[in-house]
């Protein structure tokens, strides 16, 4: 019959297009069922925990960094630009970024020298060359905060093991003060963060001696190129991928110090290790304040990004040539 | 100049065996492990000052399991955070990466550059108005609050290292799963978790140590010291006697806090190089 034969897809456009879906395989599925619905809910935990809990802590540190904001009473009111204005004028803000400034180039220079050392004398296979790299490594599983803890002992004259061995052999007269000045409160925590970050480097430096063939060698070698020369020419230019690398970490690392100071020195002797990161810190809980803490937090960000720019600026340069 | 042995390149697959070099690459290895070593001594050693004054033994360790709310009380909470932060990363990244690997949808690329920009804020710049957010939700002191904290700190890597393990599964896996009859849900839970393991035990125990180890989060999201995490509780423990310093009792405390990192290292080797490589070939 001519209208029985017209009746099904009649039916089908008046039940809407799910029916047709749940009807006809060859059609669109609902929208909840098409892989785009599906991605979107597994990307959702997330876009959640992106969304609360780092743009809005985001937009959140700047509206604090203009406002009057106590730690014990919350928001009062809008003062931009006073928190700016209060840490530059301050005395607290300019020795912080001088010593986290200075910090930075002794830890990369002796850090990433150490590392490359550390790569190079275990980067053959030989006997014993698994202990070794192991040795070196195991200070970094430690976290840094336990690192401290133990060098604070380490280097106490009471309890440690070397601040009193030369005035018991007579070379001195009184026990090596690891913490007592300001310098030697710099370059023992220095020590510490090499001792605790050497080996970690050392296995990026690795891997990236790892990629270097053997061939470039074996044509140094048929040239006549001394090993100082290979060095030079051939292992430092082909590691350079690498060695850029080790070098933001290690800048961006130490510009925001924080544990290995706050445990070891506690920013003495006389506030003179005191970095950028532990200034907010003091900000917000020791002078109760949260919008200037809020501003300096703002402060390292924006140098943080324009340094990160420059890097990676910096890196993309080295790729090409 | 000319040198006794053969010139040979660096990366040659054997070398000699001389003495200079075993006296320098030794000698470091001494000034690498000592302090390590002299930690777990110090903490059975006999010293004045501290909870073992005479001959070797386990008053250090007895002194911190009193010292306040108890050195279990101090592991319960910095376990509570770990496995806490390990979930939750894992769950994260695992549901994200299949998502950022396998599917399409609109605003992906941006999610995933925004996921990676973490990376790029410095984490003590977060903190101060995480600090203030919890406090608005009632999560001041919670050991759940501080372990969400961590966990975002975690999902960059987490993320980038979950995409490229579902990336790396061949296709046809999945596809033979869906033709049939399973649903995108079961093909993960049957099929594709399975294939991205190694990747989510490199997430895990990379969360797992950061938690652990972490410092700045619960120094200033936790103020209750029952609720500290055990880092925040050596670290104050030596702070409150001020009088006497008991070193002693702080290396014990180092040594309980070093010991599962060197366990899980040491089992967990591969897969913590394995990590770290493909974090270093990003960069």
């Amino acid at each position: 019959m001519p209208t029985r034969a017209a009746d099904p897809p009649t039916r089908a456009r008046a039940a809407g297009p799910k029916a047709a879906a749940r009807t006809d395989p060859g059609r669109r599925p609902p929208w909840w069922r098409t892989r785009t619905a599906k991605g979107i809910g597994y990307a959702t935990p997330t876009a959640a925990f992106v969304a609360v809990l780092f743009v809005l802590p985001l937009l959140l540190v700047g509206r604090m960094s203009a406002s009057d904001w106590p730690l014990l009473t919350g928001y009062q009111s809008l003062n931009l630009p006073d928190n700016y204005t209060e840490l530059a004028d301050g005395d607290l803000l300019w020795p912080a970024v001088r010593f986290t400034l200075l910090y930075t180039a002794v830890t990369t220079v002796l850090l990433i020298g150490i590392a490359l050392l550390l790569a190079l004398l275990v980067q053959e296979a030989r006997p014993g060359v698994g202990f070794l790299r192991t040795a070196y490594f195991l200070p970094s599983v430690l976290g840094l905060a336990s690192a401290s803890l133990l060098f604070w002992g380490f280097y106490s004259p009471s309890a440690g093991p070397i601040a009193a061995l030369p005035q018991r052999l007579g070379l001195t007269d009184e026990p090596v003060s690891f913490l007592g000045t300001p310098t030697a409160a710099l370059l023992s925590t220095v020590g510490l963060v090499v001792w605790k970050f050497a080996g970690f480097y050392m296995l990026i430096l690795l891997v990236g001696l790892q990629s270097i063939g053997h061939d470039v060698y074996e044509a140094a070698r048929i040239d006549g190129a001394s090993r100082r020369q290979t060095f030079r020419h051939i292992t430092l230019p082909l590691l350079r991928p690498s060695l850029a690398l080790t070098l933001v970490l290690s800048v961006t690392g130490s510009l925001l110090a924080f544990d290995q100071f706050f445990v070891l020195t506690k920013g003495g002797p006389d506030n003179s290790t005191v970095t950028v990161v532990q200034l907010i810190y003091r900000e917000a809980f020791q002078r109760l304040d949260l919008g200037t803490a809020a501003a300096l937090s703002v402060l390292v960000l924006l140098a943080l990004l324009i340094l990160n720019a420059a890097q990676f600026r910096g890196l993309r340069r080295s790729d090409e040539s | 100049m000319a040198s006794p042995s053969a010139p040979r390149g660096p990366g040659r697959p054997t070398g000699p065996v001389r003495t200079p070099y075993y006296v320098l690459a030794g000698g470091l290895a001494v000034l690498f492990l000592f302090p390590l070593l002299w930690s777990a001594w110090a903490s059975v050693a006999p010293a004045p000052g501290t909870s073992q004054d005479s001959g070797y033994g386990l008053g250090n360790y007895r002194a911190l399991l009193e010292y306040d709310a108890g050195l279990w009380r101090y592991l319960a909470n910095s376990a509570v955070v770990s496995l806490l932060t390990v979930a939750v990363t894992l769950t994260v990244s695992l549901l994200g990466g299949y998502a950022f690997a396998r599917f399409d949808f609109p605003g992906k690329n941006l999610l995933f550059l925004l996921t990676l920009a973490i990376l790029m804020v410095p984490y003590a710049t977060l903190l101060i108005p995480l600090y203030v957010l919890l406090g608005m939700a009632g999560m001041q002191n919670s050991l759940i609050g501080l372990s969400l904290v961590l966990a975002v700190f975690q999902l960059p890597f987490a993320t980038f290292m979950m995409r490229i393990s579902f990336e790396a599964v061949p296709r046809e896996l999945e596809e033979s799963a869906l033709v049939d009859g399973c649903g995108t849900f079961r093909a993960l839970a049957r099929i594709m978790t399975p294939a991205v393991k190694p990747g989510l035990i490199t997430v895990g125990l990379f969360a797992f140590l950061a938690a652990w180890n972490d410092f700045i989060a619960p120094l200033i999201l936790i103020s209750d010291s029952s609720k500290a995490p055990l880092p925040l509780a050596v670290a104050t423990l030596r702070q409150q006697s001020m009088g006497a310093i008991d070193y002693g009792a702080t290396e014990a405390g180092v040594t309980v806090l070093a010991v599962p990192c060197l366990l899980l290292f040491l089992l967990l080797q591969r897969h913590y190089v394995r990590g770290f490589m493909s974090g270093a070939l990003k960069g």
